[in-house]
């Protein structure tokens, strides 16, 4: 028998089973707590901060996604403090490399321009880093841009929980870090890749696209799989 | 863990790669022994080349992908052969403030080599280190092995010039 | 150690501390064996000791290797030990001294006092740093060694155990100050049959060598310690995660482990009892984010050195899911000094709830660069002035730096403040592993600020983006600052960012990277203000070029 704890988020009383985190029973209640790392189905990792909710009676901030529910807990998930913080983080994701909308297969399709629009950004202060990156086009079918890429590692994961391929992993740390594919090869020559497609699917940017799709054509908006990563995760009980 | 995969044969019949195979045999061949492995290629052959990478990581069952994340990861591990020479700058608290940047702009200006380059005639290669420990020596300089305390940019040029 | 010429072999034989038990020497020269006396060539003055006092017929005499003596700034350091005549850099023409002197000692000779450097120390952890040969189990034990080890085993329960560390009022020496014995506490009710004890030394503090010392000096009372916590945790198996940079240290360990598990104080039924624990060595591989304990057992799996969010604490889902405990090196070698003395005399020591000493690098501008240890309570002037001997040339003192890349910059205003867990946070700075380096006015402290930041960027894992991005963006701030190409607007950019870092990065070190910005806006604002503004760098450390400063 499962056990249900009672808990506040925003000043509602909502519930939840033991086991279950912050995220996942602030979503059944449809209390929307932002995050680009978080993707149902597969495990979370806590990277992207944008989930970070205030807990009454612990100093630092939890993120939503790693955060286990336990009786009587009072959540914030939304607040001053945390939309500044919640802006400030999508700027350093849109600075850190070069996000041009315009030209991005993804436009209108993306999670990331969806967010910035969410938290109602309107234009960039910190520093833009810029650096010259790379765009990997050797595959028969993909290709992966990574001025696009904001390392939530939706890829690395669906490849290695759900496909089983662990073609694709990280390399380099700090700024540097990159998706690579076997050992940092040109996508196109790895001998683990299965062409499935998953990675594609999962890239919440245009960072992981289909070739021959026209700029904004929608291609990232078909995810016929996805709802099933739920159900597979499930019948695997995890 | 019973270890499911082939194990593969070395790349080559070099005695070294006994001592990689030994120091995996050691971990039980597990994929724990990843970092143990990649230190032992690397004190054996100087660098990890792709085909050391590949034979560790197929030994212990670890994806290449994952074998090259975790390679690039840690700055102790090279990826590339060093210079006949090499040249440890401590860039640590102590080294800093008594001149460790001075040493690194010398190197730069007269050997024309920044840290993790090596120069163009394959002789020197300069890596920085966090800290030595070595404080009591600041600024405090490897070459080859040997702990150089106190040192100038001057000298530590005149010495590597020489070299 | 395999590269050890023949030469000091034989030497080591001819004067192994097992055969002159019996016949204790008449007078005693330590030749300090540590890194930093080491690369000052020390161990080729064992070894001409050793020969001149063969050639001179002196059969009543020990030439003994020692570790860290302490005053690293005078290395190689030579110390006869029935007077505690010390010896300062010693070259090779010295050694006749050093031979004469032996010859002159007597045995109504006592050790004399050796200056305030020494006198105000109060050592624990650092008891037999500089007195035994790190490679002498004998020598450990003439010293008390496993005296706790063997009491624990045969008289004590493992709640006895971690109920006297509680009392002892022990915390963490690695930098948080997390209190020892609620640690274990936790990790020996933690559900789970298999537990592990880690030892992290993977020391990554730039001007920091506490640790470094203490294993290259004295590595069975670490592995001491750590039998006794594995015991109190109900723990088998151990590891040392230790850093690749210091060679000596490992070396050392693995030979330590190696005469332990040979005399019966590691291994299956330690000491005659149905305890068995056992300890490996895990080498680091230079990625300062792996003394984070979740990076660092990310790292002891094999894997990329990335912290998770905590909880799950390590103490109830560590290595491998299992409850696992971490302590510091330094918290270690304090754990067989309290069995063995007790937790009242440790609790006697130090200030408020900063219980006990705390070892500190002294390094920087300083004229005694070396390894300290103190009671908690004393001032930093006292620490920098008496036992450091004052700022090289006589300089005026600037800032202490506290807390490596977390820390901060104590200014001068604040130097008869007592040093504790405590009073170092209401400052802005941070206890850390126990690097203090001292600066003078030759250094800008925004160009400090950006040495930290860069230090940060670069040990940055790249996981979380406020760490991996935020920090970059830091750096290019002070950067700008200290090219005097920064305005006010940019400042409050800094000042604002920083605190964004500090409240959302995942783990202690991005959380911590804004903390040398905190410190030096806190006390030297002047100095930002001075690079922005008047377009000068004080301290003439930071290149502002006239043509900027006219544009």
């Amino acid at each position: 028998m499962t056990t249900v704890f009672t808990l506040q988020i925003d000043g509602r009383d909502v519930a939840g089973s033991e086991g279950q985190t912050v995220m996942e029973v602030a979503e059944e209640n449809g209390i929307d707590i932002p995050g680009l790392c978080h993707l149902e189905g597969i495990h979370d990792r806590g990277a992207c901060r944008l989930c970070m909710v205030e807990i009454a009676g612990t100093p630092k901030l939890a993120a939503a996604c790693m955060t286990t529910i336990v009786e009587g807990m009072d959540v914030t998930a939304h607040s001053e403090r945390l939309l500044e913080y919640r802006r400030a983080i999508t700027e350093m994701m849109f600075v850190e490399r070069n996000h041009v909308c315009a030209v991005c297969v993804a436009n209108n399709h993306c999670e990331l321009q969806d967010m910035a629009a969410d938290l109602e950004l309107t234009h960039f202060d910190l520093p833009r880093i810029s650096p010259k990156v790379d765009i990997d086009a050797s595959h028969r079918l993909f290709a992966i841009d990574h001025n696009r890429c904001i390392l939530c590692l939706r890829c690395v994961r669906v490849c290695d929980e759900i496909e089983g391929a662990h073609t694709w992993d990280v390399m380099n740390r700090g700024l540097d870090t990159r998706v690579q594919t076997d050992m940092g090869i040109p996508w196109g020559d790895s001998t683990t890749c299965t062409s499935c497609g998953k990675c594609v699917q999962v890239c919440p940017t245009g960072a992981l696209f289909e070739k021959g799709r026209a700029v904004a054509s929608g291609s990232k908006r078909q995810r016929p799989f996805l709802p099933w990563l739920k159900v597979v995760k499930e019948e695997r009980g995890q | 863990m019973p270890v499911l995969h082939p194990k593969p044969p070395a790349p080559t019949d070099d005695k070294r790669w006994k001592i990689v195979e030994t120091r995996m045999r050691r971990m039980g061949d597990r994929p724990s022994a990843l970092i143990e492995a990649l230190h032992a290629a690397q004190e054996a052959f100087g660098y990890l080349d792709t085909e050391a990478l590949n034979f560790v990581g197929d030994t212990l069952g670890v994806p290449h992908s994952r074998v090259y994340g975790v390679a690039t990861f840690y700055s102790f591990f090279t990826l590339k052969p060093q210079g006949e020479h090499t040249c440890v700058v401590c860039t640590g608290t102590a080294c800093y403030i008594n001149g460790a940047k001075e040493i690194l702009v010398g190197l730069d200006r007269a050997l024309h080599v920044k840290p993790k380059e090596t120069t163009a005639d394959g002789k020197i290669s300069i890596l920085t280190a966090r800290c030595l420990g070595a404080c009591s020596l600041a600024p405090a300089v490897i070459v080859d092995g040997d702990v150089k305390g106190k040192v100038t940019a001057a000298e530590l040029v005149a010495q590597l010039e020489a070299m | 150690m395999s590269e050890m010429p023949s030469a000091a072999r034989s030497i080591r034989r001819r004067v192994s501390t097992e055969e002159i038990a019996e016949q204790p020497p008449r007078a005693s020269a330590y030749v300090c064996e540590a890194a930093s006396c080491m690369s000052a060539q020390a161990h080729d003055i064992t070894v001409r000791l050793g020969e001149r006092a063969a050639e001179a017929g002196l059969t009543d005499v020990l030439i003994k290797r020692v570790g860290c003596l302490g005053l690293c700034a005078a290395g190689p350091l030579v110390e006869i030990a029935e007077t505690a005549q010390l010896f300062e850099r010693v070259k090779p023409d010295d050694v006749e001294g050093i031979i004469k002197a032996l010859k002159k000692v007597k045995s109504t000779d006592t050790r004399q006092p050796q200056g305030p450097f020494f006198e105000k120390q109060l050592r624990v952890a650092t008891e037999n740093l500089g007195r035994i040969d790190p490679e002498s189990l004998d020598d450990f034990v003439g010293r008390g060694g496993y005296e706790a080890l063997k009491r624990v085993l045969s008289e004590m329960t493992s709640t006895d155990v971690r109920e006297e560390i509680t009392r002892s009022g022990l915390r963490g020496r690695g930098g948080a100050g997390y209190p020892t014995g609620l640690k274990w506490t936790t990790v020996a009710k933690a559900q789970g049959a298999q537990k592990y004890v880690i030892c992290n030394a993977d020391e990554g503090d730039p001007g920091a060598f506490m640790d470094r010392s203490v294993l290259e000096s004295d590595p069975f009372s670490i592995l001491e310690g750590m039998a006794i916590a594995a015991f109190a945790v109900h723990a088998s198996e151990g590891y040392i995660y230790c850093r690749a940079e210091y060679p000596l240290a490992v070396s050392r360990l693995r030979l330590a482990i190696r005469l332990a598990q040979r005399a019966g104080f590691l291994g299956a039924g330690i000491a005659d009892t149905s305890f068995n624990f056992d300890v490996q060595i895990r080498l680091g591989a230079g990625a300062f984010v792996c003394g984070e304990e979740t990076a660092l057992i990310a790292s002891v799996e094999g894997r990329r050195g990335t912290p998770r969010p905590r909880p799950p604490y390590p103490a109830v889902q560590g290595l491998w899911d299992c409850p696992t405990l971490i302590n510091n090196v330094e918290t270690f070698a304090n754990v067989g000094a309290i069995l063995r003395k007790g937790s009242e005399w440790y609790a006697g020591i130090g200030v408020g709830k900063s219980k006990g000493t705390k070892v500190f690098a002294l390094a920087g501008r300083i004229v005694n660069t070396g390894l300290v240890e103190v009671p908690m309570g004393m001032t930093l002037r006292e620490i920098v002035y008496d036992i450091g001997g004052g700022l090289i040339d006589g300089r005026p003192f600037k800032a202490v730096q506290t807390g490596g890349p977390s820390g901060g910059c104590i200014p001068a205003q604040l130097l008869d403040m007592a040093v504790s867990y405590e009073s170092l946070i209401e400052v802005g700075s941070f206890m850390g592993s126990g690097g203090l380096i001292v600066m003078d006015d030759t250094s800008c402290m925004v160009d400090v600020a950006k040495y930290f930041q860069d230090f940060c960027r670069e040990e940055s894992c790249g996981k979380c983006v406020p760490c991996r991005v935020g920090t970059t963006q830091l750096y290019m701030l002070l950067d700008l600052i200290t090219r005097g190409e920064a305005t006010l607007d940019d400042l409050a950019q800094l000042e604002r960012l920083a605190g964004i870092v500090q409240k959302t990065a995942l783990c202690g070190l991005g959380q911590g990277a804004p903390n040398p910005i905190f410190s030096t806006l806190r006390y030297f604002r002047d100095e930002y203000l001075a690079h922005i503004v008047d377009k000068v760098c004080p301290a003439g450390v930071c290149t502002i070029t006239p043509a900027e400063v006219t544009a």
